[in-house]
């Protein structure tokens, strides 16, 4: 009674070989992205986000670089880890990339690092944001964020606006604590006083009652971090349990305001007050025509995933380039190191010590545009530079 | 079916190894130095072809429906990380075998729970225990890692001798042969008198119950054993990949298990084997051609599975190779798969 | 221990109430039609939640592009998932009614992955909001406890709904007729009724509920193309622990599941999802067949 089970294993082994047959092999001409990216899942949009953006900036900046074809192998991760490892591996060991990039969620990164320092393969990092990830491997550069540049920055902006009494609502993973750990730390330095702490769970249907909890404890404001993709939840849900008619504002990184999903928020979002890397609304002439050009392909705005997808690229040209189609790993991160560029976001550089990314932290309040009467982050206060503060400060 | 008086030697011709049955397993070991650049998918699906055997030896054997077959999956593979992490039991063998404890353990206090009750009602205490699991190791982040799951496990050694590779050679002949060793078992196991009791039980409890079986009894023991299988394949997870992290609880893991024994038929301890190549195949040829949309294929084919009808399907898988079968070994030896459905 | 209850927390524990309530009728009404084909026709459909999508993105769609009242888009989400039920019964449901469970279960799985993966084509995976009504923002005061707009209309749309729905069941021939035909199928054809007719209208009209419920919950629960796979497991939950054999089991174990919900992830935030699993699987211990399950089990 066993015959077919060898039958359906030839048709695997078949499937399995003609797998194998879709990815030739010619090294010497081309140059392999393989992108690992939460394309199915809750973390969705970030994945496609970033698709996007490298579409985009291949589309625009041809897909040739130093000589060699640029091809890029998108895998889904679902953002949990060891589908991301799997990945990597697979990426690595068959496919022969010569980068891996992306990278949904702090434990995806992670996952992947012990690959690419045993591979000699830089991993560049375009979306997860807790400071340990560059440690992993001196094989990571992240083009993302941490989130210990915007936490602390908000953190002091706080305490300088008067703000005293902060209730606290992060999502329960690295990246939530980073964040609640960061601000608590310059805000209590600042004389601020944190009320109250609520983790949230990172899958969460219902914000209603922690938004009860934030409510009962009276603070002037609540600093929020949830990923992006809830941002809107969490925003509609404050609107309806009176938040903002009863004088409490929310500040936090600017994940909560996401340009992704902040023009459906309604207008109970308007005056929230965030720090991040990226506004679709930054005032230079990159950044609009970035905007202009990811809306008339993709029929959306780009949020900050898009714009770190999009600077990820450009390191890999830049790097190629510089390494002169040299594909050796270890040269292509020492390409990396110290590069400086303009990008829609503003000015930024990947740090030739930490391979984190420096950059504008900006403060931004969102308002109703005049001319097309959607809501935007608008920028009103620049840091310029900022290093990833959690190594920094060790 | 036949009378009664040859269910004995029905039995025992169907406990005897069937040539076929060494056919497979060679091509199965023979697939390991044919693909040496495919050990990672070829590891998963072991790993998840074990985990489906678990699934069988209760849903195919003694007819206990589980949706939180996760629980003890995730129990070995956290077991087996935390073991390997602080350095508690660092050769892999024995690591294993103590998270398989472990998770027996979990099977054995739960099964009280699990064998009262109709089938949608062990559906969802089995479903409700996986997510209670989840939401203590999300809580217990201290322990676990919480969402960032557990960082830095460092494998030693197998046996001391042969390392991790990067490439998974390792891990897949490791999983190969545990895969292997724990098949014999459950293949003795369910040709036993026990596992014949457990049959009866299945088809009518009541029946058993009069002819004087312990159902209870008998239904707690195969749980327990089911949970330790499901426990070793989570800690050949932990074991293979590194990682362990919230997802081994994942209620999409329990429910990918229910698809690929039922893709693969139940009851018949091959069907788990199967049903996972075919099914991380088509995850892994739809995700290759669409990242973002190989759901709605994957969806499509058990749509079409279910409107075909599982019998016509194998059938029509089955049709060459009996042919062959037929000329060369003779009519009697053709192949079928067991009608079997709960 | 003793507990000293001040206004202060009292106003909090009717509000966590009050928001526990619109929760659970929520869940009601989009489980109800679930308790339906799995309690009464025996049908595991674990693609309900994509009928309750579907009549979500109807809805967005209609307020948000076209510019529709939201309360003129509401019937037509129910409307739009009751064709798309009743169409899907006919061509496919109907030849699984006699199939084992396994195989209910492996083709509404495939539908629900289906359903994700198409909606996810078509509008994206974004999470979509639906723009409402001024009149239904924002809380108003009564004595110190916060009443949402928004939860104040799920509760008297779905609890009109439940009263309805009773009565139909109860009162009417057409619901006389259904638990004939769902007490015993060739009996009741025996009698003339027309037992596909009715499993299929009424398979629809749970269709149509669903999608009713999904165009409510885009506020509170998210709308996006995973809302199928994401709250399945809340749906199965309200059926097995509420019973099969009236609509009130499911009614009251929506409402239990929804304030134990709220209040467990207020008074104990880290604790949270603990509080309905230990609950359900308290309940389905000690009453196997849910809380009014009929006694024998089926």
């Amino acid at each position: 009674m066993f015959e077919h089970k060898t039958f359906s294993r030839a048709a695997a082994i078949a499937a399995i070989a003609g797998l194998a047959g879709l990815s030739p092999a010619r090294a010497e001409d081309t140059v392999k992205i393989g992108l690992i990216l939460p394309m199915t899942g809750g973390q969705a949009s970030t994945g496609k986000q970033i698709e996007n953006a490298i579409k985009l900036y291949i589309q625009q900046n041809g897909e040739t670089v130093a000589g060699k074809k640029v091809e890029i192998i998108v895998k889904d991760d679902a953002a949990i880890p060891d589908k991301t490892k799997t990945a990597a591996q697979e990426l690595i060991v068959n496919d022969k990339v010569n980068f891996i990039a992306g990278f949904g969620v702090t434990p995806a990164a992670l996952a992947a690092a012990p690959l690419a320092t045993q591979a000699k393969i830089p991993e560049i990092v375009m979306a997860a944001g807790t400071s340990i990830i560059t440690e992993r491997s001196p094989y990571i550069v992240r083009t993302s964020f941490t989130l210990a540049q915007s936490s602390t920055i908000i953190g002091d902006w706080a305490v300088q606006n008067g703000i005293k009494k902060v209730a606290t609502l992060t999502s329960d993973y690295a990246p939530g604590n980073d964040a609640l750990n960061f601000f608590k730390q310059n805000f209590t330095a600042g004389g601020g006083e944190v009320v109250e702490e609520v983790k949230v769970p990172l899958q969460n249907p219902d914000f209603a009652p922690f938004l009860q909890r934030m409510k009962d404890a009276k603070p002037d404001a609540i600093f929020v971090f949830v990923p992006a993709g809830q941002g809107g939840n969490f925003m509609k849900q404050y609107a309806e349990r009176g938040l903002d008619k009863a004088g409490i504002k929310v500040i936090g990184p600017g994940d909560v305001t996401d340009d992704d999903l902040l023009n459906n928020m309604g207008d109970a979002v308007i005056g929230t007050v965030t720090a991040h890397l990226y506004s679709a609304a930054h005032p230079s002439q990159m950044n609009k025509d970035f905007v202009a050009a990811y809306k008339k392909a993709f029929n959306s705005r780009p949020g900050f995933m898009a714009v770190s997808g999009y600077d990820g690229i450009h390191l890999i040209y830049e790097a190629l380039k510089k390494t002169g189609g040299d594909t050796d790993g270890t040269k292509l991160v020492e390409a990396m190191k110290g590069q400086k560029w303009e990008s829609p976001r503003g000015p930024i550089s990947i740090d030739p010590e930490t391979r984190d990314i420096v950059q504008n932290i900006y403060i931004r309040r969102v308002a109703r545009s005049k001319s097309d009467g959607e809501l935007y982050n608008v920028e009103f206060q620049v840091f310029e530079a900022v290093k990833d503060l959690g190594k920094t400060k060790k | 079916m036949s009378a009664s008086s040859d269910v004995g030697y029905h039995a025992q011709r169907q406990a005897r190894w069937h040539y076929g049955e060494a056919v497979f397993w060679l091509v199965v070991l023979a697939c390991g130095f044919l693909f040496p650049s495919r050990y990672l998918i070829m590891t998963d699906i072991l790993r998840l072809a074990l985990f489906a055997i678990s699934l069988d030896l209760i849903l195919g054997y003694a007819g206990i429906v589980s949706l939180g077959h996760a629980a003890f999956f995730g129990v070995g593979a956290y077991a087996a990380g935390l073991l390997a992490l602080h350095g508690i039991i660092n050769e892999p063998v024995l690591a294993l075998i103590a998270a398989g404890l472990a998770a027996m353990v979990l099977g054995f206090a739960t099964s009280f729970l699990v064998i009262r009750g109709v089938d949608l009602t062990r559906l969802m205490v089995t479903l409700g225990i996986a997510l209670l699991l989840e939401a203590l190791a999300e809580r217990f982040s201290n322990i676990t890692g919480g969402t960032d799951g557990l960082q830095g496990i460092e494998m030693q050694p197998i046996l001391g001798e042969i390392p991790f590779d990067m490439f998974g050679k390792a891990g897949f002949f490791y999983s190969l042969a545990v895969l292997f060793v724990l098949f014999l078992l459950a293949r003795r196991i369910v040709h036993s008198p026990f596992g014949l009791s457990l049959r009866a039980i299945k088809n009518n409890p009541l029946r058993a119950a009069a002819i004087g079986i312990p159902v209870n009894r008998r239904l707690v023991a195969i749980y327990t054993l089911a949970a330790f299988y499901a426990g070793i394949a989570g800690a050949l997870f932990t074991q293979t990949t590194a990682i362990a992290s919230l997802d081994v609880f994942a209620f999409d893991r329990s429910a990918d298990l229910m698809l690929v024994l039922v893709i693969g038929g139940t009851g018949y301890l091959y069907g788990g084997l199967i049903g996972a190549v075919i099914f991380r195949m088509l995850q892994e040829v739809f995700s290759t051609i669409t990242p973002q949309y190989w759901q709605f294929w994957i969806g499509l084919v058990l749509v079409v599975i279910v409107l075909v009808g599982r019998q016509r399907l194998h059938y029509g898988v089955l049709f060459l190779p009996n042919l062959l079968i037929k000329q060369i070994a003779g009519r009697k030896a053709v192949v079928t798969v067991p009608e079997s459905d709960a | 221990m003793s507990i000293r209850i001040d206004p202060v927390s009292m106003t909090s524990i009717l509000t966590n109430l009050f928001d526990g309530v619109a929760y659970g009728m929520l869940l009601f009404v989009i489980a109800c039609g679930l308790a339906v084909t799995l309690g009464l026709m025996n049908f595991v459909n674990l693609a309900h939640g994509a009928f309750a999508m579907a009549g979500g993105y109807v809805c967005m769609l209609l307020v948000n592009q076209h510019g529709w009242p939201f309360f003129a888009a509401l019937p037509l989400a129910f409307v739009s998932s009751a064709v798309i039920g009743i169409v899907l019964e006919r061509t496919l449901y109907r030849h699984l009614y006699a199939r084992s469970h396994l195989d209910q279960v492996l083709f509404t799985i495939g539908l629900a992955f289906m359903s994700v993966a198409a909606v996810d084509y078509i509008q994206g995976s974004s999470r979509v909001f639906i723009n409402l009504p001024a009149a239904l923002q924002g809380q108003f005061d009564v004595f110190g406890v916060g009443i949402g707009r928004y939860r104040l209309m799920i509760i008297v749309i779905c609890g009109l709904l439940t009263i309805g729905l009773q009565m139909v069941l109860a009162k009417t021939r057409f619901g006389s007729r259904l638990r004939a035909a769902v007490d015993d199928p060739r009996a009741a054809s025996g009698l003339g009724i027309n037992v596909p007719q009715v499993f299929a209208f009424t398979f629809a009209f749970g269709c149509g509920l669903a999608g009713l419920g999904g165009a409510l919950s885009a506020e509170i629960l998210g709308l996006d193309p995973y809302f199928p796979l994401k709250f399945m497991i809340y749906f199965l939950i309200v059926v097995t622990v509420g019973g099969s054999s009236s609509i009130t089991g499911p009614f009251l174990a929506s409402l239990l599941l929804g304030i134990g919900d709220v209040a467990g992830k207020y008074y104990v935030p880290k604790m949270g999802p603990f509080v309905i699993y230990t609950m359900m699987i308290v309940i389905l211990i000690w009453r196997p067949n849910g809380l009014f399950g009929r006694t024998a089990a089926r």
